[in-house]
């Protein structure tokens, strides 16, 4: 009797445990969708007011990027015909770093600059007087689409965060993952932006090609 | 012959008592990364490439619409319809349901409200506008368009 007990395995069986965790495993791999809270950050205008209509704002055409974006998804960019949006991101910072006639203000800032940046400065009269009065316009149509709007959108962003990012001599991705937590951060990140506002401006679609 | 038997006597058998661990750390992973979908998405999603992604800090601001053609067509039919919560919205509607949500949120951060757009990317500018149009008009100014990381080329 005693020895029939003894040659009993007290050990428990886990050989099974591996298919009770594989179940459990591809049951959370089905179901799971890692959050993606990653996006492109846009701050809309303010609501229209009938009552109070906005100030309108004199600027000189010289101070506005256009970029238009029609419904088949072509560029005219500052009135020249493009296909494909590759390379803008230069233009734009050409153009808000073109410094044409820079007040006070502006010479201050230009001094500022680092060397990398000055060198895109071409001043030229016909482009932006400062990086203060540039604006990047896009106009898109109801019929244009929205791949190509991000695209475009994306290329801008990316041209300002260059600017930001060489000021404080940080790479564009790590300029781009501040978030402003701790002081260090966001000093960073008024450094970065002090003098050069993201002016983004997004009109109103034309109805063409949409509805 | 002798040689073959020689090798015959070395164990084939891989140990395999460390497998439970590994499916386990696995399971673990993805029992902490996983967000059990709490809604239905109706529309259809193929997320849109950028390069200039930026996070959020704070989470709880993000409220999500979800843009694009109906995955029913035969009840919503084609055209591109907008889903907030588990329901396919008309676009005057989203105002009322940004202040449902922003009514969500605690007081001190309701000026905060961050509206996560999901919109497909073959819907057309047209809607996306007329989105806009209305979140200006709820002052939810504050966009995320949602996209996923593209990687460069250059």
């Amino acid at each position: 009797m005693a020895r029939k007990k003894n040659r009993m395995s007290t050990e428990v069986n886990a050989g099974s445990m591996a298919d009770i965790a594989f179940l459990l495993l591809i049951f959370f791999l089905v179901t799971t969708t890692i959050a993606s809270d990653k996006g492109i950050l846009n701050i809309l205008p303010p609501k229209l007011d009938p009552n109070n209509p906005p100030p309108k704002i004199d600027l000189n055409e010289r101070n506005i990027f256009t970029i238009l974006l029609n419904a088949n998804d072509q560029l005219l960019v500052e009135g020249e015909f493009r296909d494909d949006p590759e390379g803008l991101d230069e233009d734009i910072k050409a153009f808000i770093l073109n410094f044409g006639a820079p007040d006070e203000e502006a010479a201050a800032l230009y001094n500022t600059l680092p060397a990398s940046l000055k060198a895109l400065s071409a001043k030229l009269p016909e482009s932006s007087d400062d990086p203060g009065e540039a604006v990047v316009s896009i106009k898109t149509d109801r019929g244009t689409s929205y791949d190509k709007y991000l695209e475009v959108f994306d290329l801008t962003k990316k041209a300002y965060f260059d600017i930001y990012a060489e000021r404080v001599n940080l790479s564009t991705d790590e300029y781009r993952a501040l978030t402003g937590k701790n002081d260090a951060e966001v000093s960073l990140q008024d450094r970065g932006k002090e003098g050069i506002p993201m002016a983004i401006s997004i009109a109103e679609p034309n109805k063409i090609g949409g509805n | 012959m002798g040689k073959f038997g020689k090798k015959n006597k070395v164990s084939e058998n891989i140990p395999t008592s460390a497998l439970p661990d590994i499916i386990f750390m696995l399971l673990f992973f993805f029992m902490v990364t996983t967000v059990l979908r709490d809604q239905e998405i109706l529309v259809e999603q193929k997320i849109p490439q950028a390069t200039q992604l930026q996070k959020l800090q704070k989470k709880t601001l993000i409220s999500y619409i979800f843009i694009g053609k109906p995955k029913n067509t035969a009840l919503y039919g084609t055209e591109p319809r907008v889903q907030a919560n588990d329901a396919l919205l008309n676009t005057p509607d989203i105002v009322q349901w940004v202040n449902q949500e922003r009514d969500l949120l605690p007081e001190a951060d309701r000026g905060l409200i961050t509206i996560s757009m999901k919109a497909d990317r073959d819907v057309k500018m047209g809607p996306i506008s007329d989105v806009q149009t209305e979140l200006r008009e709820a002052d939810a100014r504050r966009i995320l368009y949602a996209s996923t990381g593209k990687v460069n080329n250059d």
